[in-house]
């Protein structure tokens, strides 16, 4: 124990507070600027008319002129880009979920043999670089004439969500106790109406949001749909082959095509993303 | 007619044996209460009851019909849930009419059963709310409810008390034992709690490690515990045992007294003595007071006979201190003798 | 009440999908990455190990994820513990600082893009402030290093939030009695921060490290976006074998690499941040 010095003048604990203080809030906008500044300036040249985005200096401000917009909704393959990314997200929200959840339900409830193999296989599936499943697979679909196919394409979107849809429902699951399905066994259901009517009206948020975020997934996903679709190209798959010659402004309005969907999608699940992250990592 | 047998039931988890073939035969309309420590197979007896768990072995019949293969759905039971499992997404008129309209009855049937279970469970003004905006008490209340609707020939009920505080416990014990006598329907209801076993029960089953020790009346449970378990499970604070010793024919040495005891069987026994029935007299086992605890009603004292602690209830007029030498006095016809190899009543 | 059968049931389109969609073609790439017209071989490995490029390639992306991973574990641990201190705005910043998980890496490539393009953001603040006089071409073959750093930018920008994420959930889990306790005992806010969090946040660390590692090896939209063909990486350098190549074999190769290090990474993560056995909350 240090003895006080006489000259030692205690500082009022407001004064300690107030610089802390104004530290932490200065590194939050700092962080929050960090994050929303760039999106902003890609909103700025998609608002701008074609000539305002080639121009220089540029203002910060955008033009308002939908010339951009026009003209990337216009290009040639545009339409049926958007068309493609929407059909491929949709087929991979479906299946990963018609294929994951009842996984997560028997992970959650049952306890059997072969239990922590299935787990390992899941994870393990993180573990690899996915997308790279795209080059044998190319192969194989065209053997079966799914090549260059939106649903070819959904299966390989599918395997990436997949590993998520089973953690996810299954910690969903796992959150509702078993005995309300036991009441309902009780109370005169099977195994399928206590399902139906106990845990499916629970779980219907969770379920929605981890399938708005397998949507996101494949609605994001670059190297696969590159490697898989040639006519029938998607968003992702457009935009890539063509940033070599494409325009700037048609890159900038493709840039907010993906990104506008995903922050709607991200702000309607937003609740659960973290729960989702979180629990799906552990 | 829902009397219940229960035949040779074993059940076990991999390894571990939960149960080890049970005998147990409940008459109709019997309030049989299944008592004993966490661990010792109760729930899962009564969860076996239920059809939520199959048997490894044995039989279960519920009104004359064997029904250890049949879901639960079709045992004409009921149950309450120590967690109360009531449905969170549905108002507490739909949470008691949940079963009632599985059955298919008509709403205007519906909405009598409701109605009357509800007001016999004091839950009638809550009928609109969801299970969210409720408390345990109230939940509990919804779940016991949910059950009376049925109509069943069997309520099973799991601990429902133990995670209320205290004296909503004493208020609810009151109200269920009212509500399932008239309700006329046989009730099996597991505890740990034994003062929760002794108000309600018609008969106890005491069980440990799997197996039932004793199955009686509170009051012969109380009396004549058939095992040393009993003994000490039941009653707060628990029997006084003292090794004892034959000096001679009928005669026992218990910690430097010398009482009346078996003629025949083992020459070593417990002697065993609840604290209650103890008095000051001389001529009595030589007790040092240690810890004394005036409790109001009555004074708790923890002595030391023969080295080994022994308490004894006493009248709280009574002015013991600690250090006080006693002489404390059994009454002899509560006086138990133990076989401290089998630990079975002698 | 519970029929044997039916976990199996459930768990059989899951495992059949993965053994069809997953299993079968890892294989498949694994045989391919040993084959050649007179059957196993390692010649495609020699091509790949051989070429000009791989060294670079190779180079590249572990330096890249070298550089990301720990900058993004840095930032994101300021940022959960912002989020975990915060009282007032928690949801908004919280759903701020998550955006960037929705956005997908060729949209980040083309917004820093936007800002490090010859008359993009940057330069006209550059110019507006009197720094420069004449745009500079940041993303030109010339300047490969200042390709790297917009892709590292880019990069950190976006991928930041996943770490986050794991790491807020990490933190919500230690009770705050810990801090008290330690506080009680004369720790000061670093110290408890050193002693209390980052221990007790080991596991989420684990999972946050070997999932950002892997991704950061298969990093390519960005670098495409940004650079365009002058910065290989690993899984750029695959996808133009496979085409522009048309050499499947030596791609297959180029992806069991990145399989290889992906495993390596995790093994050294799992081994030096085990929590030992009984340590856990």
């Amino acid at each position: 124990m240090s003895v006080a010095v006489a000259t030692d003048v205690p500082r009022p604990v407001a004064e300690i507070n107030a610089a802390g203080k104004f530290l932490f809030v200065a590194g939050t906008v700092m962080l929050c600027a960090w994050v929303l500044v760039p999106i902003y300036l890609l909103v700025v040249n998609t608002l701008s008319s074609p000539q305002d985005v080639s121009a220089f200096p540029k203002t910060g401000i955008p033009s308002f002129d939908f010339g951009s917009l026009q003209f990337f909704l216009n290009f040639a393959g545009v339409a049926r880009a958007l068309w493609n990314s929407v059909l491929v997200a949709v087929l991979t929200m479906v299946l990963s979920i018609g294929i994951g959840a009842p996984a997560g339900y028997a992970l959650s409830r049952f306890d059997f043999p072969g239990k922590a193999t299935f787990r390992m296989l899941v994870l393990m599936t993180r573990a690899f670089p996915l997308p790279l499943l795209a080059l044998p697979l190319a192969v194989m679909f065209i053997r079966v004439g799914l090549d260059d196919t939106a649903v070819g394409l959904a299966l390989v979107h599918t395997t990436l969500a997949i590993p998520f849809a089973v953690l996810i429902t299954f910690s969903i699951f796992a959150g509702i106790p078993i005995e309300l399905e036991e009441a309902a066994w009780t109370l005169g259901c099977n195994r399928l109406q206590a399902f139906q009517k106990v845990v499916l009206p629970l779980v219907l948020p969770g379920i929605t949001a981890s399938a708005i975020f397998a949507f996101t997934i494949s609605w994001n996903e670059v190297f696969a749909a590159a490697v898989l679709t040639v006519e029938n190209r998607t968003l992702t798959a457009f935009l890539l082959q063509s940033l070599s010659v494409s325009p700037m402004h048609l890159k900038f309005a493709g840039g907010a095509a993906l990104v506008l969907p995903a922050l709607l999608f991200i702000f309607a699940v937003r609740k659960y993303l973290f729960a989702m992250w979180g629990i799906a990592n552990r | 007619m829902a009397e219940i047998v229960i035949k040779n039931v074993a059940k076990n988890f991999g390894q571990f044996t939960a149960l080890h073939s049970i005998d147990l035969a409940i008459a109709d309309q019997e309030f049989m209460v299944l008592l004993g420590a966490s661990g010792c197979g109760k729930t899962t007896l009564l969860r076996i009851i239920a059809g939520l768990e199959t048997p490894s072995q044995g039989e279960v019949w519920i009104g004359g019909r064997r029904v250890d293969r049949l879901p639960p759905r079709e045992r004409g039971i009921a149950m309450v849930f120590q967690n109360y499992a009531v449905f969170p997404h549905l108002t507490v008129f739909e949470n008691i009419a949940f079963g009632l309209r599985m059955k298919k009855l008509p709403q205007p049937e519906i909405d009598q059963r409701v109605t009357r279970t509800a007001e016999l469970m004091h839950i009638e003004q809550l009928l609109k709310r969801y299970s969210g905006q409720l408390s345990g008490g109230q939940r509990q209340r919804v779940a016991v409810a949910r059950a009376l609707a049925m109509e069943p020939d069997v309520i099973l009920m799991d601990e429902p008390l133990s995670n209320l505080d205290a004296l909503l416990r004493l208020e609810m014990r009151a109200e269920l034992k009212g509500v399932l006598a008239a309700s006329k329907t046989t009730t099996i209801y597991v505890t740990h709690d034994q003062v929760e076993a002794m108000s309600l029960a018609d008969r106890i089953s005491v069980m440990n490690g799997g197996k039932i020790v004793q199955a009686a009346t509170p009051v012969e449970v109380y009396r004549n515990p058939a095992a040393r378990f009993v003994g000490s499970f039941i009653g707060n604070p628990p029997m006084n045992f003292i090794p004892a010793t034959r000096v001679g024919e009928g005669k026992w040495q218990v910690a430097g007294l010398t009482m009346d005891g078996p003629k025949a069987g083992p020459d070593r026994l417990e002697f065993a003595i609840r604290p209650e029935d103890l008095t000051i007299t001389p001529g009595g086992l030589k007790a040092t007071a240690r810890v004394v605890e005036p409790l109001g009603a009555h004074t708790l004292v923890t002595c030391e006979v023969g080295g080994a602690p022994f308490r004894a209830v006493l009248e709280s007029d009574l002015s013991v201190a600690p250090g006080d030498d006693l002489s404390l006095l059994p009454k002899s016809d509560r006086v138990r003798w133990f076989d401290p190899e089998t630990t079975m009543a002698v | 009440m519970p029929q044997r059968a039916l976990p199996y049931l459930l768990l059989l389109p899951a495992t059949l999908f993965l053994l069809v969609f997953f299993v079968y073609p890892f294989v498949q790439i694994a045989i391919l990455a040993f084959s050649g017209p007179e059957g196993f071989t390692l010649k495609p490995f020699l091509t790949m190990a051989t070429h000009w490029k791989f060294q670079t390639t190779l180079w590249n992306t572990l330096l890249l994820t070298a550089i990301i991973v720990p900058i993004q574990l840095v930032m994101a641990l300021s940022m959960a513990s912002i989020v975990a201190k915060l009282k007032t705005g928690r949801n908004t910043i919280l759903y701020i600082f998550t955006i960037p998980l929705g956005l997908s890496d060729l949209a980040a490539g083309i917004i820093w893009l936007a800002i490090f393009e010859q008359s993009g953001f940057l330069n006209s603040v550059l110019v507006g402030l009197g720094l420069t006089e004449r745009p500079i071409l940041f993303l030109g073959y010339q300047n490969l290093w200042m390709i790297f750093v917009a892709v590292i930018l880019a990069e950190v920008w976006r991928a930041t939030a996943i770490v986050m994420v794991i790491l807020v959930s990490g933190l919500g889990l230690i009770p705050r009695e810990y801090y008290e306790a330690a506080e009680v005992f004369g720790a000061g806010p670093w110290k408890r921060f050193t002693k209390v969090t980052l221990p007790m946040l080991r596991p989420s660390l684990q999972t946050a490290l070997i999932l950002r590692t892997i991704a950061a090896f298969e990093v390519f939209a960005v670098v495409v976006a940004l650079g365009g063909t002058t910065l290989p990486v690993l899984m750029g350098e695959t996808f133009n074998w496979q085409f522009a190549l048309s050499d499947r074999n030596v791609a297959a190769a180029y992806a069991l690499v990145i399989l290889a290090i992906s495993i390596a990474s995790t093994l050294v993560f799992l081994r030096v941040l085990r929590t030992p056995k009984g340590a856990t909350i």
